[in-house]
């Protein structure tokens, strides 16, 4: 076992991007913002210093001739990180990402690879309001071609970003920005979280919780509702959503024969149908309840204080719902 | 409709040596036959889906490739074959491809709109329009970083004059001085529609201009005067003067694809542009020069004819992807 330190997320996601390019002159950063202003959450802070405008690349607000670039880039040599500043923007990208990026190798029968990162803050809070809140991890999830990564922890932030940069395809990372400040253990030196492989974050009995981002934490919290009332839940955090561990999230269903599936997307034919359908086919036999899904509500994502909280999911609402489930009502 | 594009003159251009000469002609009429074929192969059912065919435009492709290195990379746009072909792509290979064979270069699975060939630099046809723009400009990128004075071209036609990316990527192309040529190859038609309907300003050339980068409009039709314009921005960009943007003026002598009947073609117009031929026209310089003779050309024809019949015969015999083929290569 690596030694390890307590550090934040977002000093987590760092400490993987100057590794990566202490190891790797190709690997440059693009985005709007990164340089010498250190990104709009602090998360590129310090890299222009120690990297320079050549590798940390500042973009004009265009994100969708950026991001084109930055495959161009990658088909040629780089290993590019490009930037979305908050998740709604990847709408911005969408063409270069679906219909070039994804399908590159593919079209070029491997002639040309497109080794880079779309690093992605997503998730509800602060009251920004609706074209600065979603969460639209589904999108990219949706199509081949792309792996989809979202880690919840300190540590699988930066283990999964070494992975994502090292891979020689494009990798989405989302990372949901009110986890930015979360403090956890963090494995010192070179470590790389294999993208594919979820990890069962607490070992239960009655139930398993499966849950995406920073639904981990809330699913974490419920279970120790859940245990005061002696329901035993397991927390699963699949950590990549594309490729998906199937096999560690059958095997915790097989065992507990129960599951309720928790995503900070939109629920409506999102990431939540996709894992409880998936799980349903492998473990039918095994299941003693229809599968639960629960996401983020339906609606554009409002700015008001009294609205934005009623969006995600609480602990408690979770608890509560899983209580149902195990108990047999519902 | 009528199009009111100015119509190119005789080529005020000194002819390069024989050799050079006769190199652009070969190309351009290699480039000329496959279309030509590939419009018999698409009719006659042989070739499945939908072709764009670049006939008349072969000065655009030549001109610009002639005087780029195999380091040096290129982005087409959806009327690629031309482009493919004067950057060096394998004749047999492409037509594999084109007719969705397994010994294509995307083994059959990418068809016209989705060539590669990174082995002569060649980013790819694409089936979005704008959409190689970026990738040259990023190459252009990589090209600056690692210092081996590559030059990018991303070729692309007037339609894409229409896309906001291309502004985009301008715009930080000039800003970061990279290394890249914007061609358009303006054929005065996007899809069906004359440029002068959805075009707006005087003439698109500014559209370069504003971003402080050097742009030229130039005959299209005339394989020296492409050459030429493409060996200045050239050297500008291999010396780090960054982009420019070039104007192309030429004529599509097909539709925007094989079956389109061209209604909106004016007839008078089309004769126009087919006496500027550019083969002929090169083919005529260097008959007076002495450089060729009419048999000589004959037999260049007839060698490119067996050449281009000869990858069609290989390609019609190569086998089909199969369901094995269906996955592979998804992820790197």
């Amino acid at each position: 076992m690596p030694s390890t330190r307590t550090a934040t997320y977002r000093a987590a996601v760092l400490e993987a991007l100057s590794g990566e390019m202490r190891l790797d002159d190709s690997v440059i950063l693009m985005g709007e913002d990164i340089g010498a202003a250190g990104g709009v959450f602090k998360q590129t802070d310090g890299l222009f210093a120690q990297f320079g405008a050549d590798r940390v690349i500042d973009t004009p607000i265009s994100e969708s001739g950026a991001f084109g670039i930055a495959v161009g880039a990658a088909m040629t040599g780089q290993r590019p990180i490009f930037e979305v500043m908050f998740g709604d923007f990847i709408t911005l990208i969408m063409d270069q990402l679906v219909n070039q990026a994804a399908k590159i190798s593919y079209m070029s029968a491997s002639q040309f690879k497109v080794p880079l990162v779309v690093r992605v803050a997503v998730g509800v809070g602060g009251n920004l309001g609706p074209q600065h809140s979603q969460s639209l991890h589904a999108w990219s999830a949706h199509i081949p071609g792309l792996k989809v990564v979202m880690p919840s922890t300190p540590a699988d932030a930066k283990g999964l970003m070494a992975a994502a940069i090292r891979d020689d395809g494009p990798v989405v990372f989302f990372e949901d920005r009110m986890l930015y400040n979360l403090r956890d253990a963090v494995p010192n030196g070179d470590y790389v979280v294999p993208i594919g492989s979820a990890e069962v974050k607490r070992l239960g009995r009655d139930v398993s919780i499966i849950a995406t981002g920073r639904m981990v934490h809330t699913a974490l919290a419920a279970a120790e509702l859940l245990a005061k009332e002696e329901i035993s839940a397991e927390v699963i955090d699949p950590r990549s959503l594309v490729p998906l561990d199937v096999d560690t999230l059958v095997a915790s269903v097989k065992k507990t024969s129960r599951a309720i599936v928790l995503d900070g997307g939109y629920r409506q034919y999102g990431i939540t149908g996709e894992i409880a359908a998936t799980v349903t086919e492998h473990a039918f036999d095994w299941l003693d309840a229809p599968v639960i899904r629960i996401g983020g509500a339906d609606v554009p994502i409002p700015f008001s204080a009294s609205l934005e909280p009623l969006v995600l999911p609480d602990a408690q609402r979770l608890a509560r719902d899983t209580a149902a489930l195990v108990r047999g009502l519902r | 409709m009528s199009s009111s594009l100015p119509m190119p003159t005789a080529s005020a251009q000194p002819l390069p040596s024989a050799e050079e000469a006769l190199r652009l002609y070969r190309s351009m009429q290699l480039i000329r036959t496959f279309e030509d074929q590939v419009r018999n192969l698409s009719s006659g059912g042989v070739i499945p889906g939908l072709v764009h065919l670049c006939a008349g435009q072969e000065a655009v492709a030549v001109g610009v490739c002639d005087l780029l290195g195999v380091d040096d990379m290129i982005a087409s746009n959806h009327r690629g074959h031309g482009h493919c072909l004067a950057k060096g792509a394998d004749v047999a290979r492409m037509m594999a491809e084109i007719m969705g064979r397994r010994t294509g270069y995307g083994l059959g699975r990418g068809g016209t709109l989705h060539i590669f060939d990174a082995a002569h630099g060649n980013l790819g046809t694409t089936g979005i329009v704008g959409g190689g723009i970026p990738l040259a400009a990023g190459a252009a990128l990589s090209a600056k970083r690692n210092g081996r004075q590559q030059v990018a071209v991303a070729f692309f036609g007037d339609g894409a004059l229409n896309q906001g990316l291309l502004f985009e990527v301008m715009n930080m192309a000039a800003i970061w001085r990279l290394p890249v040529l914007f061609v358009c190859e303006n054929n005065g038609f996007g899809e069906f529609t004359a440029i002068e309907d959805v075009t707006a300003g005087p003439n698109p050339i500014a559209r370069g201009l504003a971003f402080g980068i050097p742009s030229e409009t130039v005959d299209g039709m005339d394989v020296l005067a492409v050459r030429a314009a493409a060996q200045r921005a050239l050297e500008r960009a291999r010396d780090g003067g960054g982009p420019t943007f070039l104007i192309c003026n030429t004529y599509r002598y097909g539709g925007h694809h094989v079956g389109d009947k061209q209604e909106y073609k004016d007839d008078a117009d089309a004769k126009a542009w087919r006496q500027k031929d550019p083969i002929e026209r090169l083919g005529r310089r260097l008959r007076e020069s002495g450089f060729t003779t009419d048999e000589m050309i004959a037999a260049l024809k007839l060698d490119i004819d067996k050449e281009v019949r000869a990858a069609i015969d290989l390609a019609k015999a190569a086998p089909l992807p199969t369901a094995d083929d269906l996955e592979a290569h998804l992820h790197a």
